[in-house]
């Protein structure tokens, strides 16, 4: 089967890669390019652990072709910090124990993050709502509501 | 150890691991890749129950791309009538789980593997093997599992002379129930149901394994115990122990549904075949079929009570699902189930009972959750036949040290009564409740383990700290290793690396199971941590010139023990590691050990729901925890354990169930249909850490992780019966059966 050919941005980098025309962008994201930050726990859109951006817009690359990330900007959480700063979500979430075995993790940053880039000042049920497509076994959830709307106030709190 | 002078024991540092966690850095097991690697792909059972009579691989094996094919032929064949086992496995029942032999015994059993250029092209090989199946009755649930007339799973299994599908029974005896009850002014007798539930982790299983020319062989992959990895692979493999060198990868969790393998000795078989290395990685709808998940119940109680309140006779039986082959948790449904309380006759039994199922696995104290909500819920219809609170209820019957268990001790120190107390006195208990809401208790116990631990603790030259455990980290345990290894050293936590040792660079060490990591590991790092302490002061003494026993150590440095070891100014523990090739070489301890001292962990829950009555939705509005945890050594996560655990038996209460459709296939193998709680369904969750220190634990270590899910189902359970005055007596209390019960009662009130 011919392969295709993509052109796309990841994380700020241009890429190519080629791929059957089957493969997922999680396919591609892991196996092809080495981003394996991103998870498979599902493969079909009910686990978010393999958020990531398209064009800003949250979705789950498990769902999504990798032929359609011709000409679109592709954001993972390989992308979230800047060289050795983290990002205050990152940050909060080590300071909070958010996370424990840590493979829902990247997913539930990526998907936080789009969260705050809509909305500043979430209410706990506004965020409740936004993270109930990234499940968590570990955590019942508590921790990581309270280190994004920590975080939330915090950028707030630095943006005035 | 002073309470006062703790500077990182009992506070919440910053993980070791964390950052590599939260860039998408950590490796875990299929992140992994080598050179020259090829895909594995499991062919498995489309039958529940089948005669498997023969297998025919060679088209798959003429598929370009294919590269090696393995069937049960491949695996050790470990003889039906010798047990085999190896920790609370048996080899017989493994090698037959791995890969069908004679049968398939549930749908999705595996029947072959492959390996090849890409997995796309080892799906379409499993396709084109042949297998020719001679179709079998099948027996899902446990009723039709022992009905006279059953389908028998396994010939050999025999009960009271007959071939039967159970396949053991346990039994606990304290006391004269009969004489017991004659004692008793009320009796309540309960049956009760619950269904299978999967152990939920998000990251499914997955492996690299990598066999050598020389049969030198290399395990990365995702399980709660390295060296269990190395066993069953040598076992199911017959490849040497000495061979094999299994390195953990980062666990995505595994709640126990990760202490046994189930694609290691596969792909080190297609690896082997192959000569190359291969990786294996479990779709969800294969985690959902052929792995976990924990037994589904049949339960019948009888508590009997003097007016007053005084428990005096009490009674379990509990059915558990096994699976495919023997080994449900009956040890911790009868060992758990009354251990809270003070009852001078119990009697506990418990039947394993095969049926055509996967088999199931621990999930987070196994059975203990499914005994508990039998014998709470039953506690509830007592205390209001009695009319007594039902937390009074349990305080009076409280088990406190010197209680001897119907299991078997006779109780240490311990915080049973403070968590029932702390809940009495919390806020949470007396807060009023709108309509449709409901409140509900329910208590619980797991005994906690010790067992084989190895650390190795190493100063670095620049004087920091590298610590090697053998227990790979399911949820921070690294963090608390750190606050010890600091604590005790006397430096600031984040000069402490905390590693997982592979099982060619550490010592033998025990999975990552029965809440006992941290139990056992803070032991050895410990002693590791007082040896290299002794081998500074050594060092330091010789730098002085004075006896060894004139030097001490604190705050990280050596110090002369009084003015008449002389004047010396401290050596800090960067000087002495700076200086250590020239006063005695490098520093170091390690320690393994059988761990003893291990005590059960007790808890009491609290939960209020609100019952949408037109639609049957049970929500979760407030929930508050109370648990003797011994001594938190880091509290963040000790309270991560509480949620979570907490959160699990929300789901398992009001969603989560395995559904088998009409040709005997789970119908909802999948995170879709399969309804684990997410973020929306659940509030914020109280706790309160009860510290009850084990006087037989350096730290007071007592063990955390799986109380927390043995108090939810049944608390949920009395909340509801408190919101509507229904009592469930099967789980899960999901929509539709709450509905079913709803719309009954509003009938029969017509």
């Amino acid at each position: 089967m011919a392969k295709l050919h993509v052109t796309t941005t990841i994380n700020g980098e241009p890429t190519e890669f080629l791929c059957e025309p089957h493969h997922t962008m999680l396919d591609v994201l892991r196996d092809n390019l080495g981003l394996t930050g991103s998870k498979e726990g599902c493969g079909s859109g009910d686990c978010g652990a393999c958020s990531i951006t398209l064009d800003d817009r949250l979705v789950c690359s498990c769902l999504m072709l990798a032929a359609e990330a011709e000409g679109h900007e592709i954001k993972t959480i390989e992308g979230m910090a800047e060289g050795d700063k983290l990002h205050p979500l990152q940050q909060k979430f080590l300071e909070m124990a958010a996370l424990q075995c840590g493979i829902c993790t990247p997913g539930v940053l990526v998907a936080a993050d789009a969260l705050l880039k809509k909305n500043p000042n979430p209410s706990e049920t506004e965020v409740r709502y936004w993270l109930a497509g990234n499940l968590c076994r570990c955590t019942g959830y508590d921790k990581i509501v309270r280190a994004v709307l920590e975080t939330a106030a915090e950028m707030r709190g630095a943006a005035e | 150890m002073s309470e006062m002078t703790n500077k990182w024991i009992g506070t919440s540092t910053i993980r070791p691991d964390g950052v590599d966690k939260v860039v998408g850095r950590a490796q875990y097991a299929a992140d992994s890749t080598l050179p020259g690697m090829i895909w594995g792909k499991v062919l498995r059972s489309p039958h529940p129950h089948a005669i498997i009579r023969s297998i025919d691989t060679s088209k798959a094996e003429a598929l370009p791309g294919v590269k090696s094919v393995v069937t049960a032929k491949d695996i050790v064949d470990f003889s039906v009538g010798t047990p085999v086992p190896l920790g609370i496995q048996d080899m017989r029942w493994m090698c037959r789980n791995v890969m069908a032999r004679e049968k398939a015994l549930f749908h999705g059993h595996p029947v072959a593997a492959v390996a090849a250029m890409s997995a796309d092209i080892a799906a379409k090989a499993c396709e084109l093997i042949e297998v020719d199946y001679e179709v079998l009755p099948w027996a899902i649930e446990i009723d039709d599992a022992i009905a006279p007339d059953a389908p028998i799973l396994h010939d050999f299994i025999k009960f009271e002379g007959k071939p039967s599908n159970i396949a053991g029974t346990l039994e606990h005896k304290l006391g004269d129930i009969e004489a017991g009850f004659e004692e008793a002014d009320v009796i309540v007798e309960r049956s009760f149901d619950t269904r299978p539930v999967h152990q939920g982790y998000i990251e499914p299983h997955a492996c690299l394994v990598s066999v050598a020319a020389d049969g030198k062989t290399t395990i990365w992959s995702s399980s709660q115990g390295q060296f269990m990895v190395r066993a069953m692979t040598a076992f199911l493999t017959g490849i040497p122990q000495s061979d094999i060198r299994a390195i953990p990868a980062e666990i995505g969790g595994g709640f126990g549904g990760k202490t046994i393998i189930y694609l290691e000795p596969v792909a080190a078989m297609l690896s082997k075949k192959s000569g190359r290395p291969v990786k294996m990685v479990m779709t969800r709808e294969e985690v959902m079929r052929a792995t976990g998940p924990t037994s589904g119940a049949k339960s019948m109680v009888k508590i009997g009570a003097k007016k007053d309140g005084t428990i005096v006779s009490a009674q379990a039986t509990h059915y558990l699902q096994a699976g495919a082959f023997p080994g449900s948790p009956i040890r911790g449904a009868c060992g758990c189930c009354f251990a809270p309380y003070d009852i001078p006759n119990v009697y506990t039994l418990g039947y394993d009972v095969v049926s055509n199922r996967s088999k199931v696995a621990a999930y987070r104290a196994p059975g203990s959750p499914i005994g508990a909500f039998a014998v709470e819920s039953t506690m509830d219809e007592l205390a209001e036949q009695l009319g007594i609170d039902p937390l009074e209820l349990r305080l009076k019957n409280a088990a406190k040290q010197g209680t001897k268990a119907a299991h078997g001790p006779v109780y240490p120190v311990m915080g049973y009564a403070e968590t029932v107390k702390a809940a009495l006195a919390h806020d949470h208990y007396k807060a009023p409740l709108g309509k449709f809401q409901g409140r509900g208790v329910a208590s619980g116990y797991w005994f906690n383990a010790g067992g084989e631990s190895s650390a190795q603790v190493n100063i670095t030259e620049d004087g920091n700290v590298v610590v090697t455990t053998g227990h790979p980290d399911i949820g921070g345990s690294r963090a608390s290793i750190a606050n010890i290894t600091a604590e005790l050293l006397g430096i600031d936590y984040r000069r402490v690396s905390v590693l997982i040792g592979d099982t060619a660079t550490i010592g033998y060490s025990n999975l990552t199971g029965g809440s006992r990591v941290l139990f056992a590991s803070a032991m050895v790092v410990t002693q590791s941590t007082e040896k290299v302490i002794e081998t500074l002061k050594g060092l330091a003494a010789k730098i002085w010139g004075i006896p060894a026993d004139a030097v001490t150590w604190s705050d990280g440095a050596a110090r002369p023990a009084g003015d008449n070891a002389g004047k010396f100014e401290p050596l800090t523990l960067e000087q002495l590691a700076a200086r250590a090739n020239e006063s005695g070489g490098p520093i170091g301890a390690g320690t393994q050990l059988n761990t003893t001292g291990a005590e059960g962990g007790f808890a009491t829950h609290i939960c209020d729901v609100e019952v949408d009555v037109e639609l049957g939705i049970v929500r979760v509005v407030r929930y508050t925890s109370f648990q003797d945890v011994g001594k938190a050594v880091h509290p963040a996560y000790v309270e991560g354990q509480m949620q979570g655990g907490a959160v699990q038996g929300i789901g398992w209460a009001l969603n989560e169930e395995y559904i088998y459709n009409k040709d005997g296939k789970v119908d909802n193998p999948g995170f879709l249909d399969y309804r684990m709680p997410v973020c929306s369904d659940v509030p914020m969750l109280d706790n309160v850490m009860i510290e009850v220190p084990n006087p037989k634990h350096p730290q007071g270590v007592r063990g955390v992780g799986e109380v927390p899910l043995v108090p939810p189902l049944a608390a949920i359970r009395n909340a509801v019966y408190n919101a509507l005055g229904i009592r469930f007596n099967s789980l899960p209390m999901s929509p539709p059966r709450v509905l079913e019960r709803l719309d009954a009662m509003r009938e029969a009130a017509e």
